[in-house]
C-alpha cells in the first residue's frame, strides 16, 4: 500500500541550524497496517507524516501509495486519498460554518469527479450525513446548523475524524490526535478510532506519546529516533510485549534512553 | 425631509451599490483577504459598460463588465498566490495598472456621457410599459439584478466549490488537508468579488448616463461602511440572513447619505463620513474591550480602597 524508499529531509540546509529531520528513512506498509509510532521530541515522526501527506516535498528518496508515484503530488491533490488529523483539535473543521457545511464540503470534496465544483448535497445527502453523525453518540445530529466553533475539542476532532473517513482513504494519518483532550474524550475519540479502522479495515499510522496506547492498538509498532526508524516490531515479536520491554528495546536499538518527559507522565498514570 | 423621490433614488442606488458591498463580503468577510483592487474594477466596470453603451451594447455591457472584473480579479489573485506578493500590495499593484487600462478602455479620455446612448433601462421600459409597474424601471431594473446577483450568491454558496471558497477564509489549515487548492479558491473567490464589483460600476454607468475615471475612488472604504452596517444591524447567521444584511446596510448607507446631502452636508465630506463611520465600525470590538478592561479596573480600587477603610476602622 504505502511504500517509502529511502527518504531524507534536512531543513535549513548549509546553515548552524541545520538539522537532518529525516534520515534515509524507509517504510513499507501493507493494506489494512494499523502502525503506531512512538519516539522523543524531535525524532521525525510528524516530519514523517508531513513527507507523507505532503506538506513539503522530500529532498531525497520516492514515496508511493497504492502503486502510485507522489512524490512529487501537491497536498491537496494528496489529501483526496490521505485523511490526517493533527494534534491541536481547532485544525480540522471551520469554526465558522455549520455542522451540516463541515460535513457537506467533507462529502463534496471526496467525490470530486462530479460537475466542476458546483455539485450540492441533497436532502437525501443531508439525511445520510445525520445518521452518519448520530454514530458518535454526541448529539451532535441534533445541531446541524449550528457553528463548529461552539463545539468542544473533543467534539471537533470526533467530527473531524468522520469528515476524513466519510470515504474510506487509503491511508489514515493521525498525529497524536488525542493528546490534547481530557482523559475521558481521549478515550472516546480513541474508541471510535479504533472502531472505524477496525470496520473499513483502514491503513493507518498513529503517532501517540502513550507507550500503552502504542502496544494496545494496531499490528505494528514503529521507534523513531533522530529521523531514522531504530525498532520496527510487529506479529509475534510484538504479541505480550510490556511497555518496559519496549523501552528496553528501543535502549538497545537507539543505543541510548528513550528521553521524553511526556512518555514518563504518561507512564505515571 | 425625506420626499419620494428622494426615497426612491437612495434604494435605486443602495441596490446598484450593494453589489460591491456583497463583493467585499465574498473576498473580506469570507475569504479574509482586503482586497484593494476594489476601487479599480468598480471604474474598469463603468469604462467598459460605458464603452459598449456608446458603441451601442447596453445588455453586452453587463456580461463583458463581469468578464473584464473577473479578469482583474484574477491578476490579484496571480499574484498573491502563485508569485507570493502580499495580499493587500497585490490588489495596490494592480489598482494601480488598472488605472491606465480604464482609461485606454474610455479612449483615453478622463470621462464619458451616455445622454445620447441606449441603456438597459430603455429596454426595461419597454417591457414594463402599460403594466402597474410603468415607471418605476429604474428601481425595478437596479432591485432586479441585485436580487438576482444575491440569489447566486446564496446558491454558489452551498456547492462544494463555495463550500470551499468559505473554508479557504475560514481556517486554511484545515484546507490543504481537505483535498482543497487554497490557491483555486482564493482566485475564484476573487475573481467573482471583482466581477461583481464591476458589474456594479457598469449598472451605475448606465443609471447616471456618465462615466468618470475616478468613480471607483474610496469605493472599498464605502463598500466596507455598507457590509459593516448591515453586520451590525442585521447579525450574523445562515449565508440567507447575511447576504440581505449586507443588502439593506448598503440601503441604509445610501439612506444616510442622502439624509446627510438634505442636510446640505458638502458633498464632498461624505466620503470623510465614510471613512469615520468604517473607522468606529472596525475599531468597536477594541474599544469595547478597552472601556471593560478600565471599568473592572476602576471596581478593583474602589473595592482596594473599601478594604483599607475598613481596616483602619
Amino acid at each position: 500500500m504505502l511504500k517509502i524508499e529511502s527518504i531524507t529531509k534536512v531543513f535549513n540546509r548549509g546553515t548552524v541550524n541545520e538539522k537532518i529531520a529525516l534520515d534515509h528513512v524507509s517504510l513499507s506498509l501493507e493494506v489494512g497496517d494499523f502502525a503506531t509510532i512512538v519516539g522523543s521530541n524531535g525524532a521525525g515522526k510528524s516530519t514523517l507524516f508531513n513527507a507523507i501527506a505532503g506538506s513539503f516535498y522530500i529532498d531525497d528518496g520516492s514515496i508511493e501509495l497504492d502503486g502510485e508515484d507522489i512524490t512529487f503530488l501537491p497536498d491537496y491533490r494528496r489529501s483526496r486519498v490521505i485523511g490526517r488529523l493533527f494534534q491541536d483539535p481547532l485544525r480540522g473543521t471551520a469554526p465558522r460554518m455549520s455542522i451540516e457545511e463541515n460535513l457537506a464540503l467533507a462529502a463534496l470534496c471526496a467525490n470530486q469527479k462530479k460537475g466542476w465544483g458546483l455539485s450540492r448535497v441533497t436532502k437525501k445527502d443531508k439525511a445520510f450525513l445525520r445518521d452518519y453523525l448520530s454514530v458518535l453518540g454526541m448529539g451532535l445530529e441534533d445541531r446541524m446548523k449550528q457553528p463548529v466553533g461552539l463545539l468542544s475539542g473533543g467534539q471537533r476532532q470526533a467530527l473531524t475524524l468522520l469528515m476524513a473517513t466519510i470515504i474510506t482513504p487509503k491511508l489514515l494519518l493521525l498525529d497524536e490526535h488525542t493528546a490534547a483532550l481530557d482523559p475521558a474524550t481521549a478515550e472516546t475519540v480513541l474508541k471510535l478510532t479504533r472502531q472505524i479502522v477496525a470496520e473499513r479495515k483502514i491503513t493507518c499510522m498513529m503517532v501517540t506519546h502513550n507507550m500503552k496506547n502504542a502496544l494496545d492498538l494496531g499490528n505494528r509498532t514503529l521507534m523513531m529516533d533522530a529521523g531514522t526508524i531504530v525498532l520496527d516490531i510487529a506479529g509475534n515479536e510484538r504479541e505480550g510485549l510490556t511497555v518496559n520491554d519496549l523501552l528496553e528495546k528501543f535502549r538497545v536499538g537507539a543505543g541510548k534512553e528513550l528521553d521524553d518527559d511526556r512518555v514518563r507522565l504518561s507512564e505515571m498514570e | 425631509m425625506l420626499n419620494l423621490s428622494i426615497i426612491q433614488s437612495a434604494l435605486e442606488l443602495g441596490a446598484i451599490y450593494s453589489l460591491v458591498a456583497l463583493a467585499l463580503f465574498v473576498s473580506f468577510s469570507t475569504l479574509n483577504i482586503a482586497d484593494l483592487t476594489t476601487d479599480g474594477s468598480f471604474t474598469l466596470g463603468c469604462a467598459v459598460s460605458a464603452s459598449f453603451c456608446i458603441a451601442g451594447h447596453p445588455i453586452l455591457a453587463l456580461p463583458a463588465a463581469l468578464l473584464a472584473g473577473a479578469a482583474a480579479g484574477f491578476v490579484t489573485a496571480f499574484l498573491q498566490t502563485k508569485l507570493g506578493v502580499p495580499s493587500i500590495v497585490a490588489g495596490i499593484v494592480t489598482n494601480t495598472g488598472l488605472y491606465t487600462i480604464n482609461l485606454a478602455v474610455m479612449g483615453f479620455s478622463a470621462n464619458l456621457n451616455l445622454f445620447r446612448a441606449e441603456r438597459i433601462f430603455f429596454y426595461v421600459q419597454n417591457v414594463l410599459a402599460g403594466t402597474p409597474l410603468e415607471g418605476w424601471d429604474k428601481l425595478v431594473t437596479t432591485v432586479l439584478i441585485a436580487l438576482i446577483v444575491c440569489g447566486l450568491l446564496i446558491l454558489f454558496f452551498a456547492t462544494r466549490l463555495g463550500l470551499s471558497v468559505r473554508a479557504t477564509g475560514d481556517n486554511p489549515d484545515m484546507v490543504s488537508a481537505s483535498s482543497i487548492n487554497p490557491a483555486f479558491t482564493i482566485a475564484v473567490g476573487l475573481c467573482i468579488a471583482n466581477a461583481m464589483t464591476a458589474l456594479s460600476g457598469a449598472v451605475l454607468v448606465q443609471y447616471q448616463k456618465s462615466a468618470d475615471i475616478n468613480l471607483g475612488t474610496g469605493m472599498v472604504t464605502i463598500a466596507l461602511a455598507s457590509l459593516i452596517i448591515g453586520e451590525t444591524l442585521f447579525g450574523k447567521g445562515g449565508m440567507l440572513r447575511c447576504v440581505a444584511a449586507v443588502f439593506f446596510g448598503s440601503v441604509i448607507y445610501r439612506f444616510i447619505m442622502a439624509v446627510a446631502l438634505q442636510a446640505n452636508i458638502n458633498a464632498a465630506a461624505l466620503k470623510l463620513i465614510s471613512a469615520v463611520i468604517v473607522g468606529f465600525a472596525i475599531a468597536m470590538p477594541a474599544m469595547k474591550e478597552y472601556t471593560l478592561l478600565q471599568r473592572q479596573k476602576a471596581a478593583y480600587r474602589r473595592k482596594k480602597k473599601g478594604a483599607a477603610m475598613y481596616a483602619k476602622d
